[in-house]
This record gives C-alpha cells, sequence and structure tokens, in this order.
C-alpha cells in the first residue's frame, strides 16, 4: 500500500474544502485535498444559474466560475488535490491522522495527517426521507440530480414537471425545466410559507405562471411504470383536509425537501453530531469533539449562501493550522439556543477573541430582535428588519460583549429570538 | 386597475401596488424604502433578466479525455441582463450553439446580442489541460 504523509488533509474538494486549504498552506503546512469527483469544485459545477460571489468577488457570478476562481488561487499554491479519490475510513484517535483511499489512479493509499478538515459538504434528502406514498415508478428525482442531469450530462429528465418542497434549488429548477421546453405544472410546500428565497419565487415561478401550493401535502406518487400524476391533499388548519385532495398529472417528479449534512465518515470515526443540525458539534475554533479534526461549510451545518461557506472554511483553515501551533482557547463557553433559534454554529465561543456564529431561525417576523445574554444578562440586541428559516443569520461577538463570561465557572451564552 | 409586485431588491419582500398614471409614470404603495419604487419601474417598464444556460459542445473529431466524457453541455451566460421579453431569442441561440474546445472561461460566444450590448459568454473552462 503506497503511503503519504502531509500536514494537513481536507477531506472535498468544493469550496468549503478550496478555501481552507488556501489558508492551510498560507500558514505554511503541506495539504492535500482528497476529492471523491473527477475535477474540484463540488457542487457549483452544476450551478449554472448567477448569483455567486457578490461578497467573495464582488460581482455576480454562476457556480463554475465561482469555483474556477477559487481553482485559480488553488493552483498557485502548493496544495496537493487528489481527485477521483474517495475516503473509505478515518482513525482519529491517534495524534497522527490516517486514512484509508482508494482511487483508479493510486489503488489503495494511506494518508496520514496532523489534522483533518471536514469538508465534505451535503446531499439531498430523498422520496425514503419524506416517505411519499404510492406507487414506485420512474420519472421520481431530486431536484439537486436532475440539475446535474440537464446542467452536465444533457439530459431532459422528462416534460411535464411538479416539483414537491419549495427549496431553492427546486426554484431554480423550476426555472431551469421552463427554460429548457418542460411544463412545470406546480410547487407543492407542505408548510405556510415557501422554503427559498423571495427573489426565487419571484424570478423563478412568479415569471412562468408556475402555481405554488402552500400547505399542502403530497398524499400519494401515481403511475405503474412512469410517474403520471401526484395527489397533492390541503392542509387547513393542521388538518389533512382528504375529501379536498386532488390530482395533478405529470410524467416527472422533482424532490427538493432540504439537504442533509453527509457525516458517514466522520460519524465512523466517532465525531459527536448535533442532532439538530446533523453536522459536528463545534468549538469556537471549529474543531470537532476529537482534536485535531475540523469541520466548515455544509458538512457542519447547510448554507444558503456559498460565500459564506468560504468564510467559515477559511476561518476553520486558520484555526487548524493556529492549533497545529498549541494555540487552544484559554476558557470557552457554551452557547444555548434560546427562544425561536433552531441553532448556532458553533456551539461555543472564545471570550478572548472575535467570534462570529451562523444561526438559523424557526420563525418569519419582521422586526425582530435577536438578543444575546450570557448567565441571563443581555449584552447584545440586534435589529432585524426581517427574517425567515431560509436565511441565515449572523452574529459578531467579540471580547467586550463576552468578558464576563469569565467570571462565572460554567457560563451559558444564551441567543433567543423575539 | 392596480398591479401587484414584489420587491426582490433585499429579503423583506415587500407588497408593492402600482398604478399607472395617464402620462406613463408610475404611482407605488407598499414600499418600505425608495428602492421599491426603483424596483417597481424597472421591472414593470423595461424588465431584464440574466439569462444562464448550457450549449452543446462539438466533440466531433475530438479524442477527450475519459473524465470529460460525461460533460455534454458547458455552461455559458449573458454577462447582463437582458430584456425579459427576448429572453427565449437567447435561449434559442445558445441552444443552437456548437461550442469548440478548448475554451476559456468568459470566452464571447455571441457578441452583441442583437445589437443589445449584451454578450453571450462560456461559463467555466473546458478542455484547457488536455490541451497543455
Amino acid at each position: 500500500m503506497k503511503e503519504l504523509y502531509f500536514d494537513s488533509v481536507v477531506i472535498g474538494g468544493g469550496a468549503a474544502g478550496m478555501a481552507s486549504a488556501l489558508e492551510l498552506d498560507k500558514a505554511g503546512l503541506s495539504t492535500a485535498i482528497l476529492e471523491r469527483e473527477e475535477c474540484l469544485g463540488g457542487i457549483l459545477g452544476q450551478c449554472i444559474h448567477n448569483g455567486f460571489g457578490l461578497i467573495e468577488f464582488n460581482e455576480e457570478l454562476s457556480g463554475p466560475e465561482f469555483a474556477e476562481k477559487v481553482e485559480e488561487r488553488l493552483a498557485a499554491t502548493g496544495v496537493r488535490a487528489f481527485t477521483g479519490l474517495t475516503v473509505m475510513e478515518l482513525q482519529l484517535a491517534s495524534e497522527l491522522k490516517t486514512l484509508y483511499c482508494y482511487s483508479g489512479q493510486h489503488g489503495v493509499l494511506r494518508i496520514n495527517a496532523k489534522l483533518v478538515v471536514l469538508a465534505m459538504g451535503c446531499r439531498e434528502r430523498n422520496r425514503g426521507n419524506i416517505r411519499i406514498p404510492g406507487d414506485r415508478p420512474a420519472g421520481v428525482y431530486t431536484a439537486g440530480l436532475a440539475q446535474r442531469l440537464v446542467n452536465i450530462e444533457g439530459y431532459i429528465p422528462g416534460k411535464d414537471v411538479v416539483i414537491i418542497g419549495s427549496g431553492d434549488i427546486g426554484l431554480i429548477m423550476a426555472r431551469r425545466m421552463s427554460w429548457v421546453g418542460c411544463k412545470v405544472h406546480a410547487v407543492v410546500e407542505i408548510l405556510p410559507y415557501p422554503s427559498g428565497l423571495t427573489r426565487n419565487i419571484v424570478q423563478c415561478l412568479n415569471d412562468f405562471d408556475i402555481p405554488l401550493y402552500l400547505s399542502h401535502l403530497t398524499t400519494r406518487i401515481i403511475g405503474r411504470k412512469r410517474v403520471e400524476g401526484v395527489e397533492i391533499t390541503p392542509i387547513e388548519s393542521g388538518a389533512i383536509m382528504t375529501e379536498k385532495a386532488f390530482v395533478i398529472p405529470c410524467d416527472t417528479v422533482l424532490l427538493s425537501v432540504g439537504l442533509v449534512p453527509e457525516n458517514e465518515l466522520s460519524k465512523m470515526a466517532g465525531v459527536e453530531i448535533n442532532p439538530m443540525t446533523n453536522g459536528p458539534f463545534a468549538d469556537s475554533m471549529l474543531m470537532t469533539n476529537i482534536p485535531g479534526v475540523f469541520a466548515c461549510g455544509n458538512v457542519l451545518h447547510v448554507h444558503d449562501l456559498v460565500d459564506y461557506v468560504v468564510e467559515e472554511a477559511r476561518r476553520a483553515g486558520i484555526y487548524a493550522a493556529s492549533w497545529l501551533k498549541g494555540n487552544s482557547p484559554k476558557a470557552e463557553a457554551r452557547v444555548k439556543t434560546g427562544a425561536n433559534v433552531r441553532y448556532t454554529a458553533p456551539s461555543r465561543v472564545d471570550p478572548d477573541k472575535n467570534n462570529k456564529l451562523y444561526l438559523r431561525s424557526l420563525i418569519v417576523k419582521n422586526d425582530a430582535q435577536l438578543e444575546v445574554r450570557i448567565n441571563n444578562r443581555l449584552v447584545k440586541s440586534i435589529k432585524k428588519t426581517h427574517i425567515q428559516p431560509s436565511e441565515m443569520l449572523t452574529v459578531d461577538l467579540g471580547p467586550k460583549e463576552l468578558e464576563s463570561v469569565k467570571d462565572s465557572p460554567d457560563p451559558v451564552v444564551e441567543i433567543a429570538i423575539s | 386597475m392596480s398591479e401587484e409586485l414584489i420587491c426582490i431588491t433585499c429579503p423583506i419582500g415587500c407588497h408593492l401596488s402600482i398604478e399607472r398614471l395617464p402620462e406613463g409614470k408610475l404611482a407605488v404603495s407598499g414600499n418600505r424604502c425608495p428602492r421599491g419604487i426603483k424596483y417597481a419601474n424597472e421591472e414593470l417598464l423595461n424588465p431584464k433578466r440574466v439569462v444562464s444556460a448550457t450549449a452543446a459542445i462539438d466533440y466531433s473529431g475530438i479524442e477527450h479525455e475519459e473524465s470529460l466524457a460525461e460533460i455534454a453541455r458547458i455552461p455559458v451566460r449573458t454577462d447582463a441582463a437582458y430584456p425579459k421579453e427576448g429572453v427565449n431569442e437567447v435561449l434559442a441561440a445558445i441552444y443552437a450553439l456548437k461550442v469548440k474546445l478548448p475554451i476559456k472561461r468568459g470566452t464571447i460566444l455571441l457578441a452583441d446580442f442583437k445589437g443589445s450590448g449584451v454578450n453571450v459568454i462560456a461559463a467555466r473552462s473546458l478542455g484547457l489541460e488536455a490541451l497543455a
């Protein structure tokens, strides 16, 4: 078996993996990126729509352009990128981490590193995850799979489409399918409000007069060999109105029903997972419960903008390099999710530095108040003109605000929305 | 009769009501800030969209690497927003393209489309390594 040694290894060559590797390299560490696909860039390669990079590059780019620009930065460094290489197993307990990998080019490889950054991204929830009853015909795809088929491989999966779930990928695909000549008959959302961004509702549905059924449950997929239709049932005051069910004929169903961080490898290796994010618990250095193992991007929690993924991944790279030099926080406080907050990432803060926390709201509200309390004492209050679960919020907490953390043996920083 | 729009300038998404005044101007209400008025004017008087799609790749006579084999399409986009009513014409022109490799990101594939000043550009580089 071939054996290789690096200071740091990044698993995943998407936006997060590339951005963290750039920082590890900059800190002088020998660094490898391990990527399963044949090229770097991750999911960006199939996201051909516009709107990426406003924060990172100060211009509106499509996904492939964003990926290529980050790749160009990477090409100018000493980072070694392996593509077509799958990590099979992680052994993380000892000081030197060992990764067992396989690739068509190299065969079985043992790669050793002093630190590991997890950047495997996320995958789509599918029909099994949301348990849609009915037949099991051909023609049911996740939205992201359909996106890959249409945008890269050049296949159009059907002609008459119904999209289940109003997540952003589903909305983007509603426009994409319309632009390749398909008829999108409906987007069906179980919740009373859309899961995607308003601009996508307007530009991807309204532009094509695609009806959006809110508070509607998909109760059955119909079709023997090929999808023939979906049965939709309205929900009124929490009750499923069976007698009001109706069928929308179609030959293709796209599912846009959420994303799950891909942590099979991490779980196998003993990384502790936060049930609210399905990603690892991370401390103020974005380090997991295993020393020397860091996480960033969609494997940590699902982001809505790649620009935020890059920001977070860059921090993970900087923190990881700093950890290897022996730096770690003197005192940390755990972050508690208060009223109307689904989760925060990371879940610990360091009172001696500037911390950036990402969080998601559980509610839709105008003129909301985001409040941070330490041991029940208010230390920060931020006005938000509008919040909704589909838009990630950020909070900066610095040494000044967190000063009182040091006064107590087990300090709790609580973040709440009202 | 008033028209309804949702402003997409920011995440709030104000519901705008717009009256068309006799001299061709618009009276906008429901907006929380001046950007709502600007959005309503653009969207009702001169709506534009960035068009992103894919074009076919001309693989004829090329011995390409195996890794390229599953890449059948190349992403392309307009380099600026194009008048909404002409979007289907842009799409038809894009779908008629057969893009030769190698190609560099940003290469103009359709210049100054119908005199609009808007170009269609390649949104990724492809096949450059094979050439090198």
